[in-house]
């Protein structure tokens, strides 16, 4: 479960501030994060993540306390318990798909021994369609594929949480449905929670939940406390 | 740790042709300075061991360099010549005697030095098989000679003409190979050693010729004089000498006037030496003598000062390159700028991330610092053998 209480942001010297009172997703469940360019969709990702601290509250995911935690922790954090999907994929180009998608297994110690990382790996792949494609450099396949790769990199570690940030925002109509869909699946089977920024109002049908951000959080100049 | 060296690899793999183009910069702007730093200390000790076991040379008046390089290093094609009768005035100063040395005759490549057999134990110069030279005819000759002629005891080397276009020169003259010196890792490795009459039978001032007093040869005798015989041309001169024609072999004339290159002064000391150098110096226009080691030396400085500035040069493109490289790195990290950015995202560690980004910096330096070793190493053992290769070829 994922919880978030009296969450406040702020970037220093912007004028730009984020609050969010309340916030509160069940395993299993998918979220669709909908709001205008600059309305802290993003900021809001990264809060989760870790990657921003906020000034006041906590977000606690599966009992951990992600406010309690230093910036080393929270990397480690994110590692292990948190997938991260991208707009622009952000594979890396000297690897190939077996590479990419195993890269957070290769990062994380307490998971790199494990022998049947690269079964699972495999075996994730082959769910998303990429098992033909399994040693072919990243940079050679097309955009869909390419997000595949990077859904299956962000599902390997078995993630309770699933962050996308406009993950079909790269893509083509037939390929958007199709990854979203198999991301969808995969998170309900494995009962993780899957927070998604989008613009595609599209998509939003695939969703149990559609929160504009607006109706979520209190934006606000940082002088208004 | 294996994970991330993994990882680097790939790096690596996928970027091999701009890793491989910075390592050969690197590693050439690593190894040439020290190469030519090595290769010129290597000659410059060379030069002048030989000079130090060749303090004083004596010679005819010209060029003191030609001289030391010609009598040290048999180097000079046609030496300035001085008369035989010098060995006997070296010897009647009481001071030393002298080693003859006539080096003007080529076999291929290979230099004929005409001299006495004192020249071998001189220089310590040991024969492996056969013995030294005794008849006229009879060459020794280097380690070297043998490994590129395939020459061994029992066969011939010829001398070569001076000029193919010379109808009237000498003829070569073909000389049985009788010992081969061990190796002594010095110009006389090259050298084809001879006595010197038989080097001034090489110019012709000495030949063999059918015996005019046989009856065979009457009609061959255009004039008789006394006990002089004025023959034609179709006097066979013999080219090679042999044990039936060695007797017909003779010179005309004093042997105190057939030409030498050098002299090899031998003294007892140091005082000997100076009062030698002192004697030739005050008293003697019409040679001169020269301390090798002197000469020697300040040619090592000509050598010196044109290292220095190639070694400068050097260092300006080494310090070029190493801007270049410093630029190709910058450059490198800011395009990896998205990849430490995602795998910040993902959760590495900024440890993970500083050793993935330094992994192609080190193994650029590391595989460039082991290849310049290696080559620097490479270069001292037979750097200096094959520049004189290449030179000679």
């Amino acid at each position: 479960m994922l919880q978030i209480h009296d969450l406040r942001f702020a970037y220093p010297d912007q004028g730009f501030a984020l609050s969010v009172p309340e916030l509160t997703l069940e395993a299993g469940e998918t979220m669709a994060l909908l709001g205008p360019s600059g309305s802290g969709k993003t900021t809001l990702l990264n809060l989760l993540a870790g990657i921003l601290t906020p000034i006041t509250g906590s977000i606690q995911l599966n009992g951990d306390k992600l406010s309690a935690l230093n910036e080393r922790q929270r990397r480690r954090h994110r590692l292990l318990n948190m997938g991260m999907i991208f707009q622009s994929f952000e594979l890396l180009d000297y690897l190939d798909v077996r590479d990419n998608i195993l890269l957070q297994g290769r990062l994380c110690d307490s998971r790199r021994s494990d022998a049947n990382l690269e079964q699972q790996a495999r075996q994730i792949a082959e769910d998303l369609g990429l098992g033909d494609k399994w040693r072919r450099n990243s940079m050679a396949l097309s955009q869909g594929e390419r997000q595949r790769v990077a859904v299956c990199r962000a599902l390997l570690l078995n993630p309770g949480l699933v962050l996308a940030d406009e993950p079909t925002g790269n893509l083509d109509p037939d390929n958007k449905i199709t990854v979203l869909r198999k991301l969808i699946a995969n998170c309900k089977r494995h009962r993780r929670i899957l927070l998604t920024v989008t613009h595609d109002h599209s998509l939003l049908a695939e969703f149990d939940r559609v929160i504009d951000i607006a109706s979520l959080v209190h934006k606000q100049s940082p002088r208004d406390g | 740790m294996g994970d991330l060296l993994y990882l680097s690899v790939q790096y690596i793999r996928h970027h091999k042709l701009k890793l491989a183009v910075l390592v050969f910069a690197i590693t050439l702007v690593g190894w040439l300075p020290i190469a030519v730093q090595i290769i010129v200390d290597q000659t410059a000790s060379q030069l002048l061991a030989r000079a130090d076991s060749t303090p004083i040379v004596i010679g005819a008046r010209g060029s003191p360099l030609e001289l030391s390089l010609g009598s040290l290093y048999f180097s000079t094609r046609t030496p300035e010549t001085l008369n035989y009768a010098e060995l006997e005035k070296v010897a009647a100063t009481g001071l030393a005697t002298g080693i003859p040395l006539y080096y003007r005759f080529h076999s291929q490549q290979h230099p004929i030095v005409g001299t006495t057999p004192d020249y071998l134990d001189y220089r310590k110069l040991r024969i492996s098989t056969g013995r030294p030279f005794a008849l006229l005819g009879e060459a020794v000759i280097g380690s070297k000679v043998a490994d590129e002629l395939q020459l061994s005891v029992g066969d011939a080397v010829i001398s070569s003409p001076e000029s193919v276009f010379d109808i009237a020169g000498v003829y070569p003259l073909k000389m049985p190979v009788v010992g081969i010196l061990e190796p002594a890792f010095s110009p006389d490795d090259n050298a084809i050693f001879v006595d010197i009459k038989t080097s001034w039978v090489i110019q012709g001032l000495g030949h063999g010729h059918q015996d005019l007093a046989n009856k065979i040869a009457l009609g061959q005798i255009l004039k008789k004089d006394g006990n002089n015989l004025v023959a034609n041309a179709s006097v066979k001169q013999y080219n090679e000498i042999t044990a039936d024609n060695i007797d017909s072999f003779h010179f005309h004339g004093e042997n105190s006037l057939r030409p030498i290159s050098a002299i090899i002064p031998l003294t007892a000391d140091d005082k000997a030496t100076a009062l030698l150098i002192g004697r030739y110096q005050q008293e003697r226009d019409d040679v001169q003598i020269v301390r090798s080691q002197k000469v020697i030396s300040e040619l090592l400085d000509t050598v010196f000062t044109v290292r220095d500035y190639i070694v400068a040069g050097i260092a300006v493109v080494a310090v070029a390159t190493a801007i270049v490289a410093l630029l190709v790195f910058f450059l490198s990290l800011r395009l990896r700028r998205g990849e430490r950015f995602t795998l910040a995202r993902i959760g590495a560690s900024r440890e993970q991330i500083i050793l993935l980004m330094a992994t192609e910096v080190v193994t650029v330096i590391l595989v460039s610092g082991a290849l310049s070793a290696m080559l620097i190493l490479l270069t001292h053992q037979y750097g200096m053998q094959l520049l004189q290769q290449l030179l000679l070829s």
